[in-house]
C-alpha cells in the first residue's frame, strides 16, 4: 500500500519532467543540447547534494534549516584556513568540512541531548553559524587559488562536470543506504513513529545524531565544491538554499512529518527545479518570473499528490 | 500532526489554581519572565559601560524602529500557537510594502493606502488558510511555495526599484503622538489587545486547543478548518499592520525587506515562549522577545563589539535561551 503510493507519486513527477523538458525544448533550441544539459547538472550539484542529506532528517519527521549556514561557514573557513592559516588547500578543504561536520553533530546533540525540536534548534543555528562565518570573514573574500583545485568545480571528469560524478555517486550509496539497510528503514520507522521506534528497541537518537552530522558533511563538502566553482569564497554563500533543498525535497514526495520518501523522488524534484529555471531563463523569462513558478510548482504538486492519494496518508 | 502531539511535555495552564500566585506566574509566564528579566539585565549592564546607551534616540531606534517586527510577530505566534508554522511572511510584507507605497504616491487616499495592505494581506493568507486546512498541504508546504511566488512576484514587477516622493503625510511611522513614537504605541496596543483575546475569548481559546491536540479540540465541536482559515487571515491583517509600519519608517520603500526576515519573526515568537509544537505560548512573550532582539543588537554596538559578530552574538543567545527553556520544561515535567 505505502510503496505503491510512493511509486505513484514519483511516476507522476517523472511525467512531469518529461513534458517539461519537452516544452522547454521547444521553446529554445539551446536547452536540449548535451552541453547545456551537463552544465546544469554542474549548477545543481551543491543543493543536490544538501538536499540527499535533508531527504534522510526529513524522512524521520525533522528538518535541518542551518545547512546554507553550515556552507557559508565551511566555505570561508577553507579560505582562511588556507590563506591565513597558511595549510596546504587539501589539509584547509579537509579542515572546513570538518568543521562543517562538528557543526551539523552540534545540531544533533543539541536535538537528540536536549530535547529542542529541530526547526528550532537549527534556526538558532542558522543564526549562530552564518554569525560565526559574518565575524571570521570580516566582510573580506579570498580568492587566488591554485588552478588545479578548480578541476573540482569548473572541468571535466571524463567529459561530464567533476562534482556531478560526486553528485551521482552520492545519490546512489543515498538511496541503497536508504531503500536497503536496516539503518535506512530505522530512517522511516522513527518518521512514521517515534515513540513506538523506541520501544522498538532501535537506536532512535543515534540515528538522528548520525544524520544531522550527514547533513553538516554534505553542506561542507558542497561548500568546497561551491568555492571552486565560483573561484572565491564570501560570507554569505549559500544563504537561502536550504529552502531549495526543501523544496526539492518536499517535491520529490517526502513527507514533511516523516516516514515516507526516497532520494529517486529527491532527485527528480531538483532536476525539474534546474530545468524549469534553466529553460525558462533561456526561452527569455527573467529569474524572478522563475521563482514565482517554482513555488506554484511546488503547491500544485502536492496538491496533485494528495489528491491521488487521498486515502491512506496521514493528515 | 497528531504524531507530534505525543512529544515533550508541554506547558500546562490549567490545574494550578490551588498554587500560590507567584509560582502560578512563573509556571504561565516563566519564558516571558526569563525574556524581560534578560533585557533589563542588558539595560542595567550596558547603560553602566555606556551612559549614552538609554539616551531618548537610542531608545527610540529599540523600541520604535523594530515595532513592526513585533507586530509581525504577533499573528506568526497565533499561527504557530494553532500549530502551523510562516515562511513566507518577509516576502509578504515586501508586496504589501510596495502595493501600499504605490497606492500613496498615485495619488490614492492615504487611508486607502494603509488599509490597502490589510486587505491584501488578509486575502493573500486567506488562501493560504485554505490551502492548509481544506487541502492538507502541510503549512511549511504551503508557505514556501508562497515566499517564492511572492518573492518572485514582488521582483519581476518592481524590477527592483525604490518608491520615492512618498507623501510626508503617509509617513505614520516617522509621527509621535503625546509625546511618543506612533509605532511604539501600536507595538503596546496590538499585544494587549491580541494577548486579551487570546486568553479571554473562546476563538482565542479554541486556537490553543487546535494546538494542543486537533483531535480533541474537533471532538469538542471546534470547526478546526473554519478557524485555520481563519487564524491565517488574522496573521496576514498582522503582515498588513506590520508592513504600514515598515514602509512608512523611511521617505523611500525598498522593494526588498531585510533577510530573513520571516525567520527573525519566527524566532521571536519562539523565544517568547511558543512552542513550535503548538498549543502554548502567549503574545506578550514574542513581543518581549522582539525588543530582546532590538536590545542585543543595539548593546553590541554601543559596547564596541564588531558588527560583523553581531549575529553570531545573537546567534548564541538565541540558543542559550532555548537550551534554557527546554532544561527548565524538563525540570518540571
Amino acid at each position: 500500500m505505502a510503496l505503491r503510493s510512493l511509486i505513484r507519486h514519483e511516476t507522476f513527477l517523472a511525467l512531469l519532467l518529461v513534458i517539461v523538458l519537452f516544452v522547454l525544448s521547444q521553446q529554445s533550441d539551446r536547452f536540449f543540447t548535451v552541453g547545456n544539459l551537463l552544465n546544469q547538472g554542474r549548477l545543481m550539484t551543491e543543493v543536490g547534494l544538501i538536499a540527499i542529506a535533508m531527504t534522510f532528517v526529513i524522512a524521520t519527521g525533522g528538518i535541518d534549516l542551518s545547512v546554507g549556514s553550515i556552507l557559508g561557514l565551511s566555505a570561508i573557513l577553507t579560505g582562511v584556513f588556507w590563506q591565513n592559516a597558511g595549510l596546504p588547500l587539501p589539509f584547509a578543504a579537509a579542515g572546513a568540512i570538518a568543521v562543517g561536520t562538528l557543526a551539523g553533530f552540534a545540531n544533533g546533540v543539541i536535538i537528540t541531548r536536549f530535547r529542542v525540536p529541530p526547526l528550532i534548534a537549527t534556526l538558532a543555528t542558522l543564526a549562530l553559524y552564518r554569525g560565526l562565518a559574518e565575524g571570521i570573514s570580516q566582510a573580506r573574500s579570498v580568492r587566488g587559488y591554485p588552478e588545479w583545485f578548480y578541476l573540482l568545480g569548473q572541468r571535466d571528469v571524463l567529459g561530464v562536470p567533476t562534482q556531478l560524478w560526486i553528485l551521482i555517486l552520492a545519490a546512489v550509496v543515498a538511496s541503497i543506504i536508504l531503500a536497503y539497510t536496516t539503518w535506512g528503514r530505522t530512517v522511516y520507522a522513527v518518521g512514521s513513529n517515534e515513540v513506538a521506534s523506541r520501544f522498538s528497541g532501535l537506536a532512535v537518537e543515534k540515528t538522528k545524531l548520525a544524520l544531522y552530522t550527514a547533513s553538516g558533511f554534505a553542506a561542507s563538502v558542497a561548500a568546497v565544491i561551491f568555492v571552486s566553482r565560483v573561484s572565491t569564497t564570501r560570507s554569505d554563500m549559500g544563504s537561502g538554499i536550504e529552502l531549495d533543498a526543501i523544496t526539492a525535497v518536499v517535491l520529490g514526495g517526502t513527507s514533511i512529518f516523516g516516514g515516507r520518501g526516497t532520494i529517486v523522488g529527491t532527485m527528480i524534484g531538483l532536476c525539474l527545479i534546474q530545468a524549469l529555471k534553466n529553460g525558462l531563463s533561456l526561452a527569455g523569462v527573467k529569474g524572478d518570473g522563475t521563482i514565482m513558478l517554482i513555488g506554484a510548482v511546488l503547491i500544485l504538486a502536492i496538491l496533485a499528490s494528495n489528491l491521488f492519494e487521498r486515502s491512506g496518508t496521514r493528515t | 500532526m497528531t504524531a507530534m502531539v505525543d512529544l515533550p511535555p508541554v506547558r500546562s495552564r490549567t490545574g494550578l489554581q490551588r498554587q500560590g500566585f507567584i509560582r502560578r506566574l512563573f509556571s504561565e509566564y516563566g519564558q516571558e519572565i526569563i525574556v524581560l528579566s534578560a533585557i533589563l539585565v542588558l539595560f542595567v549592564v550596558v547603560t553602566l559601560i555606556n551612559p549614552r546607551f538609554i539616551s531618548a534616540n537610542n531608545l527610540t531606534t529599540i523600541f520604535s524602529g523594530n515595532a513592526y517586527i513585533a507586530v509581525a510577530a504577533i499573528g506568526m505566534a497565533m499561527i504557530i500557537v494553532t500549530g502551523h508554522i510562516d515562511v513566507s511572511v518577509g516576502a509578504l510584507i515586501g508586496v504589501l510594502a510596495t502595493i501600499s507605497g504605490t497606492l500613496a504616491v498615485a495619488g490614492y487616499p492615504i487611508w486607502f493606502a494603509w488599509l490597502a495592505p490589510v486587505v491584501v494581506g488578509m486575502a493573500i493568507n486567506a488562501v493560504i488558510g485554505i490551502l492548509v486546512a481544506y487541502a492538507r498541504i502541510p503549512s511549511i508546504v504551503v508557505t514556501l511555495g508562497a515566499l517564492s511566488i511572492l518573492r518572485g512576484g514582488l521582483i519581476s514587477v518592481t524590477g527592483g526599484t525604490w518608491i520615492t516622493d512618498l507623501p510626508p503625510d503617509f509617513l505614520i511611522a516617522q509621527k509621535r503622538l503625546l509625546g511618543f513614537p506612533v509605532p511604539l504605541l501600536v507595538m503596546v496596543a496590538l499585544t494587549v489587545l491580541a494577548a486579551l483575546w487570546m486568553r479571554y475569548t473562546a476563538f482565542g481559546r479554541s486556537l490553543y486547543a487546535i494546538g494542543g491536540n486537533a483531535e480533541a479540540a474537533l471532538a469538542t465541536g471546534i470547526p478546526i478548518a473554519r478557524r485555520t482559515v481563519a487564524v491565517f487571515a488574522i496573521h496576514g491583517a498582522f503582515a498588513g499592520l506590520a508592513t504600514i509600519l515598515f514602509a512608512t519608517q523611511l521617505q523611500v520603500i525598498q522593494s526588498t525587506v531585510p533577510p530573513n526576515l520571516e525567520l527573525t519573526v519566527i524566532t521571536a515568537a519562539v523565544i517568547g515562549g511558543v512552542s513550535i509544537l503548538g498549543g502554548t505560548g502567549t503574545v506578550i512573550g514574542s513581543t518581549l522577545a522582539t525588543i530582546l532582539f532590538a536590545t542585543i543588537g543595539s548593546a553590541l554596538i554601543f559596547v564596541n563589539v564588531s558588527a560583523y559578530w553581531l549575529r553570531a552574538v545573537i546567534g548564541l543567545l538565541i540558543l542559550a535561551t532555548v537550551l534554557a527553556d527546554m532544561l527548565r520544561r524538563r525540570g518540571r515535567g
